[in-house]
């Protein structure tokens, strides 16, 4: 499995199968679509490709693309439709003698609005919970004390379901107000920063704090030359449970109510008409940007760690 | 003439004094070393050694009795950093390339930026590790490990150099070389050397003196002056003296282990 191309390649494979039998098993069961709807319908919300066939004949005057994600039309359409389709496109190539289009689905821009207003959120949450929880994490390292008297809580804090605090927080900082939604997500994140911190700058090797001390160094040159560097790695595993929690909070945060165009309200709306299949491409684009969080966050990781043993090539 | 570098008296260490599992593990220690000595420690495990070394260093205090380096107390002797420690692991910065590694007490001690630089590029020649001054530790053996460590004790020239068994976890070849490469390092500079090792060969290879202690409580049981002709190389191990003094330290070694009532005052 030491072969880059062949751990891209066997996941790959895996999810294309995983999704041609959702597919196949939806169609062949007659799955009503408020169950689950098929791959493809919910991909349809955000891409559309049509293909232009000429041994397709026309179907009349109204052609719709509804919300399918591949569609066929003759290739007799009207010029006029054409036109538009060619302003539409994303992409158009020739395949097969054929001439595809790749459009936005109807749903994209929505979708995407919404998920930038919850991913900013989500953002400025994880921002100030990673600042306080390196900020508390610092001096509860610092002070023995502050540290045995506040870490009984914070591993007691971090196994309560804050997300459960979701709708006092819309109560007190407005329900449109994003910051409500920070301060949930802020909350989540703080306690496996700090915790996670914490834990790396106390287990410090007895034996560098010694070499340290040989030196006369004094508590801040140890914080900065050993405490720090040593909390680093676990400091990233906080962050990529935090990375996680981030969109978790500030969606489920939107469920309990806020402004038309955050993610979880229109997940919550879709669903409300009905219109599932929607909703599921709006959750889609939630999950990607969750990967897209933790791939970043990974990327930083070996940046900042060149030394750490995962990234020893 | 300077006074005696490292001056411990009727130096007594108990951890944990009082508790049902206190260890007595220094018990009424004498010591003088001199300018320019190359002291070694050898004796049973778990016997003091490592203790002795870290009350020099001031890394433990003494339950009671003195210890003096350089004229004061051990405290202000580690506060205006005389001495250089070596431990029996290299204790690396795992974050930190070997430079870096090297560069390390520089940077606490405020050296200028092309002092910094200069050092640890002579350091890093010294022990033949130009080469690998941008890699980090794990990428190194374990010898380049010690070697390191070695150059980052040595890289702001502490007038005295504390060594606990730091050839300990090496092959023969590794440690004979390293042991050449230090007396080296020793003849160049004016430093003194306290080391603790576990091997009677080594220990008469390099010192000028070793110290025999006995099982716990620590003691100094045998001070053997090694009076081989300096400097000290491969022709030394085949001298005859040199058999009869490891013979010497092998039996005082043996003498104190079997735990009889040792002599006070040895020499
Ligand atoms: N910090 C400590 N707290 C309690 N006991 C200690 C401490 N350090 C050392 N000891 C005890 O003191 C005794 C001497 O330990 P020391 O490490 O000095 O032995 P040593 O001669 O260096 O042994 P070795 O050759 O195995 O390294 C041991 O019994 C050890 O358990
Ligand atoms: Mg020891």
């Amino acid at each position: 499995m030491s072969d880059p191309r062949q751990r891209f390649w066997a996941p790959a494979v895996i999810l294309i199968v995983l999704v041609v039998l959702w597919e196949s098993l939806v169609t062949a069961f007659n799955i009503q679509q408020f169950l689950l709807p098929k791959p493809s319908a919910i991909a349809g919300n955000l891409v559309q490709v049509a293909a232009l066939d000429a041994s397709v004949s026309e179907e009349g005057e109204d052609i719709s693309l509804e919300n399918r994600f591949f569609t066929v039309l003759p290739a007799d359409l009207s010029p006029e439709m054409q036109a538009s389709l060619e302003e539409a496109r994303w992409l158009a190539f020739n395949l097969g003698g054929r001439r595809f289009f790749v459009l936005r689905g109807s749903n994209l821009t929505p979708i995407l609005a919404a998920s930038w207003f919850t991913l900013k959120e989500a953002l400025g949450g994880m921002a100030m919970g990673t600042v306080a929880g390196i900020a508390v994490a610092i001096a509860a390292a610092r002070w023995t004390a502050t540290r045995e008297a506040l870490l009984p809580f914070a591993i007691a804090a971090n196994s309560m379901p804050i997300i459960a605090f979701a709708p006092i927080m819309n109560n007190w900082f407005g329900i449109d107000n994003p910051f409500s939604k920070m301060a949930i997500v802020t909350i989540m994140i703080f306690f496996p920063i700090m915790i996670n911190t914490v834990r790396g700058l106390v287990s410090v090797d007895a034996q560098s704090l010694e070499l340290m001390r040989s030196y006369a160094a004094s508590d801040s040159e140890i914080l900065v030359k050993l405490r720090i560097p040593n909390a680093l790695p676990s400091l990233f595993s906080g962050l990529k449970v935090a990375g996680a929690l981030a969109m978790i909070g500030a969606i489920v945060g939107e469920y309990f109510g806020g402004p038309r165009i955050a993610l979880g309200v229109f997940i919550t709306q879709e669903a409300a008409l009905f219109r599932f299949a929607s909703a599921w491409a709006a959750i889609l684009v939630a999950c990607l940007i969750g990967i897209g969080i933790y791939l970043v966050i990974l990327l930083a990781e070996g940046l900042a760690l060149p030394w750490h043993p995962t990234f020893r090539a | 003439m300077p006074g005696p570098v490292v001056i411990l008296e009727n130096v007594d260490m108990i951890f944990g004094e009082g508790a049902s599992d206190q260890v007595h593990a220094l018990k009424e220690i004498d010591l003088r070393i001199e300018q320019n000595e190359f002291i070694s420690l050898i004796g049973p495990s778990g016997c003091g050694k490592s203790t002795l070394l870290r009350v020099v260093a001031d890394l433990v205090q003494p339950t009671s009795g003195v210890a003096a380096i350089n004229g004061k107390s051990a405290r202000q002797a580690r506060l205006d950093q005389d001495y250089g420690i070596v431990f029996q692991a290299a204790t690396l910065y795992d974050w930190r390339t070997v430079a870096r590694n090297v560069q390390l007490p520089l940077e606490l001690m405020q050296f200028s930026r092309s002092e910094k630089e200069s050092r640890t590029q002579a350091m890093l020649e010294l022990v033949e590790l130009t080469d690998f001054a941008g890699h980090y530790p794990w990428q190194l053996s374990g010898g380049m490990q010690q070697r390191v460590a070695i150059a980052r004790a040595l890289s702001f020239e502490p007038s005295i150099l504390l060594m606990d068994e730091p050839f300990g976890a090496l092959d023969e070849m590794t440690r004979e070389r390293l042991n050449l490469e230090l007396l080296n390092i020793w003849r160049k500079t004016d430093t003194t050397v306290l080391f603790v090792t576990h091997s009677i060969t080594e220990a008469v290879f390099l010192s000028t003196r070793v110290i025999v202690m006995s099982a716990r409580p620590g003691r100094i049981t045998a001070d053997i002056a090694i009076d081989l002709p300096q400097p000290r190389n491969a022709e030394t191990r085949s001298n005859v003296r040199f058999f009869e003094l490891e013979t010497t330290v092998r039996e005082a070694l043996r003498v104190s282990e079997a735990g009889e009532e040792p002599e006070r005052k040895p020499g």
